[in-house]
């Protein structure tokens, strides 16, 4: 298990080189393309910035107001059986209806419990592997006007779902409780 | 979710305390924008020139083998190929906005092999539920959260997000192709 966190560690790195590398032998001003990307990239997070202003206020009101633990309570008879921790449910059934929604929640799980808790690496990892379904195959299937989608939707679901419980095995396991 | 919080302060009397939380939240989400901005620039900056460079058509003439496992239906050299090797590649890569264009190509390219034009084939079904399993080597997005709240090691996610998404690629693909068999 120790080498996953090296995994972790020699990543970044690991792509920057060789993506740098790999331009410098295609001949192209890797320079003038990382001004360009970088550019673009505060184009992002400016386009980012009112999602994340309303989101985070959204959420800070209902953290607040303490309807967010009015919801996870509502939910948690339901998996009190398991150890999954009830906190993180809301975050992961937002993650597959709206990404922006979900950030909010990720925010301010961040803020509560740390992101070097359990619950903080929890919810990091699980936001890699998950996508918002519903918005995707709208807008897949919309363009070429399918109406029926046979099997995508549990398929979708199954591997989401596949994938939440795989953080959650693999935070205990690399990280402990 | 804005009135619906308003709505539990006014019941629960908490009035001071929302409007509180509403101001400082809002900066606190400037705060967040304003720091996050020198990780995503350098990110995508890097992104970029793995773009330039060709990177990406590189990998993605070598899905050759996974795409023909993946995508039986599909014939040898139809253009959907490339496309959902593109959109493929870039998801890894974490290139959201450079893997739409050729994923919604790739469907419009699936849709003239379909038979039925309103029914969903194989070929789309595989293609959404890997997709939207979305294998992904770096979120910088996570890690500069991370970053921003204080994290002692905001990169050691990194390894576990790949073997999680790997996972749930992986239920995908099996999910999709034992509904393949049956019908």
């Amino acid at each position: 298990m120790k080498w996953i966190l090296v995994l972790s560690s020699i990543m970044i790195p690991l792509v920057i080189i060789s993506v740098i590398t790999y331009g410098l032998l295609q001949g192209i001003n890797v320079y003038d393309a990382f001004a360009e990307g970088a550019k673009d990239g505060l184009k992002i997070v400016v386009r980012l910035l009112p999602t994340l202003i309303g989101l985070m206020m959204a959420v800070g009101m209902l953290r607040t107001s303490g309807a967010l633990d009015g919801i996870t309570r509502l939910i948690s008879p339901i998996i009190s059986w398991t150890n999954f921790p009830e906190e993180v449910i809301p975050i992961a059934l937002m993650r597959s209806v709206s990404a922006a929604a979900s950030v909010g929640l990720i925010l301010d799980a961040f803020k509560m419990y740390g992101p070097d808790s359990f619950i903080g690496r929890l919810v990091s990892i699980m936001f890699g592997c998950t996508e918002t379904i519903f918005y995707t195959m709208s807008v897949y299937f919309m363009t070429v006007k399918i109406k029926e989608t046979r099997y995508t939707l549990p398929g979708a679901i199954i591997a989401t779902f596949a994938g939440i419980v795989a953080s959650y095995y693999l935070t205990l396991w690399i990280f402990g409780a | 979710m804005i009135i619906f919080a308003i709505l539990i302060a006014a019941f629960s009397g908490g009035m001071e305390a929302i409007t509180q939380s509403a101001l400082d939240s809002s900066m606190e989400a400037v705060d967040l924008a304003f720091k996050m901005c020198g990780s995503v620039a350098m990110w995508t900056g890097i992104m970029r020139i793995a773009e330039k460079s060709g990177i990406i058509e590189g990998l993605a003439r070598k899905m050759g083998p996974v795409l023909r496992f993946l995508f039986p239906d599909i014939p040898e050299g139809h253009p959907a190929q490339k496309y959902i090797a593109t959109n493929m590649i870039a998801n890894v890569l974490g290139l959201g906005w450079a893997a739409t264009p050729p994923g919604l190509k790739a469907m419009e390219e699936l849709q003239k092999l379909n038979k039925k034009k309103d029914v969903a084939s194989h070929a789309m079904c595989m293609f959404m539920i890997i997709n939207i399993s979305s294998v992904q080597i770096i979120s910088i997005n996570i890690i500069s959260y991370r970053m921003q709240y204080g994290s002692q090691n905001p990169t050691e996610i990194i390894g576990p997000s790949i073997l999680a998404t790997l996972f749930s690629t992986l239920v995908a693909i099996i999910y999709g192709k034992l509904k393949y068999r049956k019908e």
